[in-house]
């Protein structure tokens, strides 16, 4: 299958924004293809791939706007490059349609979205947390789609490599879903935290005559016509049969999409990815991600300094959801916190999955990230009232 | 209709698995996908070689029917995708065929760019005046004062040049042709197809069904025979001086320059960052 190939491993670390190492992450991962448009605050990500992707051999392009940044990337990835996006709120709106394609055709490829406070142009140079549901639900249709949620700039690195990997090994669109404090702050990366892995994609091969670009194998994942080997196959974002050619017969229409949720189901092992603090013999779980997950962490400290049952889990994949890990993490919890920067996004989706506990949130729009204190605050309340 | 010049079989190069096509009698696209065809077919290109690019409508269905590596997107982004597509695989050749709503209305911004940077592209904008896979709504192109199902009382918005378009905007190949004459379409898709830079072709193609029944324009064979003589003239005549011909209505190549191509001048600059 997806061998992966670890020899071009240098361990070394640097001092570098969110951003500088997702860029870094994206060299290391054979990313050779970046196509943008400017937005705040996720430029420094292009900025760095305007240097550094030329030098590797890639391409960078920038784009007239963020609905052609994305298409490019699409027909890259379908020439057979790993590629890349990056943007924010307003932008990632416009992306919209040409990731639904990418799910639905299964290009593999990576979208980076830096959260800023919304709707509409909000406030260009503040945290948020509100495009939970957008990076889940924003394309119009049923599809699938993994996101990444990395909480600091070396895990960024880290999830830029594995999210490269998921996009080839899945056939999928990988958003990277991060906030603007941990984009902009430096922090030091250690560059050989996990050895890059190159997941390379699996091609087609074999007699051309008898193949079909969407019939798959037991991992679900149908091997991929590269343009020039000869396959001479048909992509389209209307819903196809194995052949490739478009068909509206409901047993095949409702067979591949399907397969597509399937598929990722499949994957989950690769796919889930979290962190458990503490949570053993929790009797209040704090449920957070990114910047306000790290805020959480130096609460759950202060909670348990001053004798409270306080842990913490936080989601490293967003979605899909790892809701058996949550389950476990929270098994002797009665209460959940979640504080997040939005108005109740991830509030919803874990009660939805803990309905037999009490959910609480503390939610902050003020475009200010969540103090440890805050946090604390909130928690101790909640945890003497039990 | 016109008999296949020697060793030129339109079917060896069609789908035989996505036949009958579904393009209703009568439409010109039908004769412009021939000609692209045939000018594939007399250039030898390689199909394993050949990406056709398309975007949404009836003329974006035609890339489903050519036996290439051929990738049906979203509306009005075929360009897009082709540029991605080119840049990363230069070695393949890459024709984008839309249509003058994919392509001047929501496509618009990317036409203009994709002239701008002139990356090595054939882009065919099949132009029948009408949305015609929507059920024949206004389109920038449709003439003034024609029906529609959005103009109940006949086009009143001045429509598009998409050729002075693409001239202004830097293209380095543009030219028209009518349906009409296919040998004729063939020979200019054929000069576009040779050209290194971006070429642009604009086809002039009839909507049989929802535009030419809507405005009693005949059978599609008299659909075809008005090209020679009424059909849109002025508007392009009144529209710019040069470098268009001052014929009725200016067919052939229109435009052309040797600016740089975009893909090379790009990979030469990161030769010789890197080689410093
Ligand atoms: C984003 C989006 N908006 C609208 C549509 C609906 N739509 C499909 S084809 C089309 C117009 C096609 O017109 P044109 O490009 O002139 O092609 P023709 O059918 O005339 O060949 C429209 C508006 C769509 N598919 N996607
Ligand atoms: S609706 Fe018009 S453009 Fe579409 S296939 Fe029919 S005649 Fe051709
Ligand atoms: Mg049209």
């Amino acid at each position: 299958m997806n061998a992966i190939d670890r020899s071009h491993h240098k361990p070394a670390a640097k001092l570098l924004s969110g951003n500088a190492a997702c860029a870094q992450g994206a060299i290391d991962a054979g990313c050779t293809f970046f196509a943008g448009y400017p937005i705040t605050p996720s430029s420094e990500i292009a900025e760095r791939l305007s240097s550094l992707l030329p030098k590797a051999g890639g391409v960078f392009i920038q784009m007239e706007d963020e609905i052609a940044a994305m298409a490019a990337v699409v027909g890259a990835s379908m020439g057979g490059v790993k590629a890349l996006t990056a943007t924010s709120g307003p932008g990632f709106s416009l992306k919209q349609e040409n990731i639904g394609y990418a799910a639905g055709a299964e290009i593999p490829c990576v979208i980076v979205n830096v959260m800023r406070g919304g709707p509409s142009t909000g406030m260009p140079t503040r945290p948020s947390q509100a495009d939970i549901f957008q990076t889940r639900y924003g394309s119009h249709g049923d599809y699938p789609i993994i996101v990444l949620v990395p909480a600091s700039a070396r895990e960024i690195y880290d999830e830029t490599l594995r999210a490269f990997d998921l996009a080839e090994i899945c056939r999928t669109p990988v958003i990277l879903l991060y906030d603007q404090v941990i984009a902009q702050s430096s922090e030091t990366v250690a560059l050989g935290g996990r050895p890059p892995a190159h997941a390379t994609r699996k091609w087609a091969s074999g007699p051309r005559e008898s193949y079909k670009p969407y019939a798959a194998g037991d991992d679900l994942v149908p091997a991929m016509p590269r343009p020039g080997d000869g396959y001479r196959t048909h992509t389209t974002g209307l819903t196809h049969s194995e052949s490739g050619f478009p068909s509206q017969d409901p047993e095949t229409v409702t067979r591949n999409l399907g397969r597509l949720y399937a598929k990722l189901e499949k994957h989950r092992d690769l796919i889930d990815s979290y962190e458990a603090v503490r949570c053993e013999d929790a009797e209040l779980v704090i449920v957070a991600i990114g910047i306000s997950a790290r805020a959480a962490r130096r609460a759950v400290d202060a909670c348990r300094a001053e004798g409270h049952k306080v842990g913490l889990f936080r989601p490293i994949t967003l979605w899909p959801f790892p809701e058996i890990a949550l389950r476990e993490a929270t098994k002797s919890a009665k209460t959940i916190l979640v504080p997040e920067l939005n108005i109740g996004q991830l509030r919803l989706e874990i009660e939805r999955l803990l309905r037999d506990r009490r959910v609480e949130g503390l939610h902050l729009i003020s475009g200010e990230p969540i103090t440890p204190a805050q946090i604390a605050a909130a928690a101790t309340k909640l945890a003497t009232e039990v | 209709m016109f008999r296949d010049a020697p060793h030129f079989d339109v079917r060896d190069y069609l789908r035989k698995e996505m036949m009958p096509h579904f393009l209703c009698p009568g439409c010109g696209h039908g004769m412009a996908l021939r000609a692209l065809l045939w000018a594939l077919h007399e250039l030898k290109i390689d199909r394993d070689k050949l990406a056709v690019v398309s975007g949404i409508g009836c003329a974006g269905r035609l890339s489903a029917y050519i036996d290439a590596n051929t990738f049906h997107t979203t509306h009005g982004r075929p360009l897009a995708y082709a540029t991605g597509l080119a840049l990363a695989r230069p070695d393949l050749h890459v024709v984008v065929i839309t249509g003058d709503g994919d392509c001047l209305a929501i496509g618009g911004n990317h036409l203009i760019h994709a002239c701008r940077r002139n990356l090595k592209l054939t882009c065919l904008m099949l132009n029948n005046e009408i949305y015609g896979m929507t059920g024949g709504q206004v389109s920038p192109t449709t003439s003034e004062t024609r029906l529609t199902t959005t103009t109940p009382h006949g086009n009143t918005e001045p429509n598009f040049d998409a050729c002075a378009l693409a001239t202004a905007a830097g293209a380095g190949f543009v030219g028209r042709e009518v349906t009409r004459h296919v040998p004729k379409m063939k020979e200019l898709i054929k000069d576009g197809l040779q050209h290194p830079g971006f070429a642009f072709i604009e086809v002039l193609s009839d909507c049989t069904e929802v535009y030419g029944r809507k405005n009693d324009m005949g059978s599609s064979s008299e659909m075809v025979l008005r090209q020679k003589s009424e059909m849109r003239p002025s508007a392009y005549r009144d529209s710019v001086d040069e470098p268009f011909r001052s014929t009725d209505l200016p067919t052939g190549i229109l435009a052309r320059n040797h600016r740089p191509e975009y893909g090379a001048a790009l990979r030469a600059a990161a030769a010789a960052r890197a080689a410093k």
